[in-house]
């Protein structure tokens, strides 16, 4: 729970939101299908285009201008600050109080691209994400956004264990949540790994064959039979 | 409370709030002002249900839910959306001049960062006329004394419109792109601002200069006095936005670096806004209006000189409040 990049912020009611902020590698891809949708309309509208001789260049030319500046603006406000990219990859931009982005914050993020790409490939924006807790480049920092990872989807969870087993009540709500990470995560290990790791906890709770009885804790936590 | 009794309890406000959360997410989503009017109070009873669920440690299933929901409820309800039409025009009229006074320490930076360099070229190759291949390479410069000779331009036919089209574009993403080079680089604590505006100067110079000296002044100074109004004062306040950023990095004051760059910027971006619209209005003047060659040599200097009145006089006196109550600027 300490490792991880999630950060809370407080809310005028009292809440904390959880922001997981997106780091450059999920980004850089991104920005590549960006780079290759962008590229893509902008060939064909040349082509098209072209047929209707020189006129056809002039608006080809400033379609081409608004794709190059004003492509991720346009979908970073309308859709919630989701380029299709990024709606791939999970993630969006929002502002620093997590609301979605507004036009003038995305703008100013969307100019300053500019400069993160110097001197070249996006160096300057990957060393100024490094250099703080959010991984905000230049722009990011300027326009007071950030890029973080979609919530997933709730899953319904299965722990092909029946029964039900109390929760210890001292257990904390992270220490509870450790407990339902573990039986969600237990598809992707081995029997011999998962008796590894549920035995540690043999202590605190006592029972033959600990990894049912986390498995059956984590279904009366998701209220399963 | 137990768990169980508490989700049959309130589940339904949850559930409400969960629709309503995914109609406001639409784009077009369509909901009443009456059920607007109790969005805000429902979204923090779901706050309290939130902090009430972590607190008495129910599963952690629900506690996300419930977190998902708050999260999701707090984007909708702290969103900022205003009438565009309506900011617009205020902007246009009022908000843009007077932020330009405001913040002219800036502008009067930018303006001699460009036009100095640029005087100092003009005069230096009327003088040494070589010099000018110290900014320029050969094959430019003999592409703008074909571009302006006068030999070249068959007396009393206007381009053609689909071919002014052609350089409405070229101009479009052209200028727009050097201006907000000019203007993003400035975040390197100012030196790409000054790097932009000096150079542009000093191209600016030492082509009025070389075209000078050929003899082609009547056809260069009537293509260029019309819509220079509007794209050399932009590129100046594309400039001025980067140098605000810029300074707001070195000389942060009381704030910390991180925080001050912030505060700038929220200026400095509008001052970009005005400075889009304005190089818009120079590239259509470039396009159609400069080109324009049945025209006299003092009919376009006539305009010329209206058209830079007009920016000037709009920057300086637009948006002042009358009757002696004076506005921001």
């Amino acid at each position: 729970m300490l490792l991880d990049t999630r950060q809370s912020l407080e809310t005028p009611e009292g809440a904390l939101l959880p922001l997981t902020p997106a780091g450059f590698g999920v980004r850089v891809l991104a920005q590549l299908l960006d780079i290759l949708i962008r590229y893509g309309i902008v060939t064909v509208l040349f082509i098209v285009l072209s047929l209707l001789g020189r006129m056809g260049t002039g608006i080809a030319l400033i379609l081409a201008f608004l794709l190059e500046w004003f492509y991720p603006v346009f979908f970073e406000v309308t859709r919630q600050g989701r380029t299709p990219g990024k709606k791939w990859m999970g993630i969006r931009v929002v502002n620093d109080d997590g609301t979605p982005i507004t036009f003038g914050p995305s703008l100013l993020r969307n100019l300053l691209r500019f400069v993160d790409f110097l001197p070249m490939l996006y160096l300057t924006g990957i060393i100024a994400s490094l250099c703080n807790r959010q991984f905000k480049r230049l722009g990011d920092l300027a326009a007071g956004s950030m890029v973080i990872y979609e919530a997933p989807p709730a899953r319904e969870p299965s722990f092909e264990v029946r029964g039900q087993l109390p929760v210890p009540t001292d257990f904390s709500t992270d220490e509870q949540r450790a407990l339902l990470a573990f039986a969600e995560r237990s598809k992707y290990l081995s029997a011999e790994r998962q008796s590894e790791l549920a035995t540690i906890l043999l202590p605190v709770i006592g029972s033959k064959d600990p990894v049912i009885a986390i498995k059956q804790m984590a279904n009366t936590m998701v209220g399963k039979q | 409370m137990k768990q169980g009794q508490f989700e049959q309890l309130y589940q339904p406000l949850w559930h409400v709030m969960e629709l309503e959360i995914i109609e406001l997410e639409k784009p077009d989503g369509r909901l009443k002002g009456s059920e607007l009017a109790s969005f805000a109070s429902r979204y923090r009873r779901l706050c309290h249900f939130h902090a009430l669920a972590k607190d008495r440690h129910y599963s952690s299933h629900l506690v996300d839910k419930l977190g998902d929901l708050v999260v999701r409820g707090h984007q909708q309800l702290y969103r900022r959306k205003q009438p565009f039409m309506q900011q617009f025009t205020s902007f246009i009229v009022a908000g843009f001049p007077r932020l330009v006074r405001e913040q002219q320490r800036y502008i009067w930076w930018a303006t001699a960062l460009l036009y100095v360099p640029g005087l100092l070229m003009f005069l230096a190759i009327l003088w040494q006329p070589d010099l000018v291949y110290t900014v320029t390479a050969p094959e430019q410069v003999s592409s703008f004394e074909s571009m302006y000779d006068p030999e070249n331009r068959t007396l009393g036919s206007a381009r053609e419109s689909d071919t002014n089209v052609q350089m409405f574009g070229f101009y479009i993403s052209n200028n727009i792109s050097v201006a907000f080079r000019t203007f993003a680089s400035g975040i390197l604590f100012g030196v790409g601002s000054i790097f932009f505006l000096v150079y542009n100067g000093l191209l600016m110079g030492a082509v009025a200069g070389h075209l000078t000296n050929a003899e082609f002044t009547q056809t260069f100074f009537t293509f260029v006095v019309g819509h220079g109004s509007f794209e050399l004062t932009a590129i100046c306040i594309a400039g001025a936005a980067g140098l605000k950023l810029g300074y707001a990095l070195l000389a942060p004051g009381n704030l910390t670096r991180k925080e001050s760059l912030k505060r700038a910027s929220l200026v400095a971006i509008q001052l970009v806004y005005g400075v889009i619209i304005m190089l818009v209005i120079a590239a259509f003047i470039e396009a159609f209006w400069s080109s324009n060659n049945i025209l006299m040599p003092w009919q376009k200097y006539l305009v010329g000189g209206f058209l830079w009145a007009l920016v000037i006089g709009y920057l300086v006196f637009s948006g002042r409040s009358l009757r002696g109550e004076r506005g921001q600027g």
